[in-house]
């Protein structure tokens, strides 16, 4: 945020920003709540999934920026717009569509899954920018790194959640990690607001895995 | 079963959008020119190998950290690490695999005396500030 605000792309990148400032507010509550009640408190359980999910939905925001961003000469913002509120309310509606049948506390429950859910729409989401990106050549380079940090985040966190489901015993060597692995965004963003000047460009077919 | 195609997908993607991160932050720095003393120092001029990378990373050690470098060089450690792995396994049995770790290991190199010059010009900019208060 202070390397935004300082290079004076605050109100570019804002749901971005906010995001940033969501998550430094939710990281402070859970701190606190941490110190106060515990790790295994109830209190904690509820603060962590219900401010997760909140993030998570901001996080699916900021992404859609970013999509607004690589469409903003074929003028598709609307659509964007359209599309990113029909994608969140149909996974929304799924979420409790599976949940509904099998829990009984439902809203703690719910949290949990849709923030899951939309960690995996968001990787969908960023792997589509990306080819975007490729296909429409777009250049900007910071743009570019923001859409790849963005990518390793949403693929970190969506395969920790798939592993803990296929071995629930490794939960406790996977939190650290993905909370290790949490701080890679904001640093990320970070170098890419401070480091890369407005006019730095990249070729991105050159990043590709595979050359095209 | 959708649990293990998630992370099967997850995974890849991880891959992908990984090695292209990092690619996209050595591509940032390669044209940028190092100072003299950088040269000097680390015998690179225009273009690096990958057997200079420890070096460079031992004189990187040496200078003040900077959290917005940290987070770069330590992807860019962790890229190098599995070109190294590349190296050692496919790039033994496929010539072209193993010229192109060679290239990639020397822009990692290249882009670690990127980070070397600009931490040195960022202790000169500190210890500059100390001098005059």
């Amino acid at each position: 945020m202070v390397c935004a605000f300082r290079k004076h792309l605050f109100r570019r990148y804002l749901l971005l920003n906010l995001y940033v400032a969501c998550l430094i507010v939710s990281e402070i509550g859970r701190y606190r709540i941490l110190a106060e009640y515990g790790l295994n408190s109830s209190q904690y359980f509820y603060f962590y999934f219900y401010s997760d999910a909140v993030l998570t939905v901001f996080l699916y925001f900021a992404l859609s920026t970013l999509y607004s961003h690589v469409f903003s000469e074929l003028k598709a913002e609307k659509y964007v717009r359209f599309g990113t509120i029909l994608l969140l309310a149909g996974t929304a509606l799924f979420t409790y569509a599976v949940v509904a049948q099998s829990s009984a506390r439902l809203v703690t429950v719910y949290a949990k899954e849709l923030s899951q859910n939309l960690y995996f729409v968001g990787l969908v989401l960023t792997y589509v920018l990306w080819a975007a990106i490729l296909k429409l050549r777009e250049t900007r380079a910071r743009l570019v790194q923001i859409v790849l940090s963005l990518g390793v985040y949403f693929s970190v966190i969506a395969a920790n959640y798939a592993i803990q489901n296929l071995m629930p015993q490794l939960m406790g060597v996977m939190s650290p990690v993905v909370q290790v692995c949490s701080t890679f965004l904001p640093l990320a963003w970070a170098y890419a607001f401070w480091r890369l000047p407005e006019d730095a460009r990249l070729t991105p077919s050159r990043l590709a895995v595979i050359p095209r | 079963m959708m649990a293990a195609l998630i992370l099967a997908f997850s995974l890849a993607a991880l891959l992908q959008f990984f090695i292209s991160y990092c690619r996209s932050l050595i591509a940032a720095c390669a044209k940028q020119p190092l100072s003299a003393e950088v040269q000097d120092v680390t015998g690179i001029k225009s273009s690096a190998t990958g057997d200079d990378f420890a070096r460079v990373l031992q004189l990187l050690q040496l200078c003040p950290d900077r959290p917005e470098d940290r987070n770069g060089i330590q992807a860019i450690g962790f890229y190098f690490r599995m070109l190294g792995f590349l190296r050692a396994t496919v790039a033994r049995i496929i010539p072209s695999v193993r010229a192109w770790t060679e290239l990639e290991r020397g822009n990692c190199t290249y882009f670690a005396a990127v980070t070397l010059d600009r931490r040195i010009a960022f202790s000169r900019d500190m210890f500059a500030q100390q001098m005059e208060s």
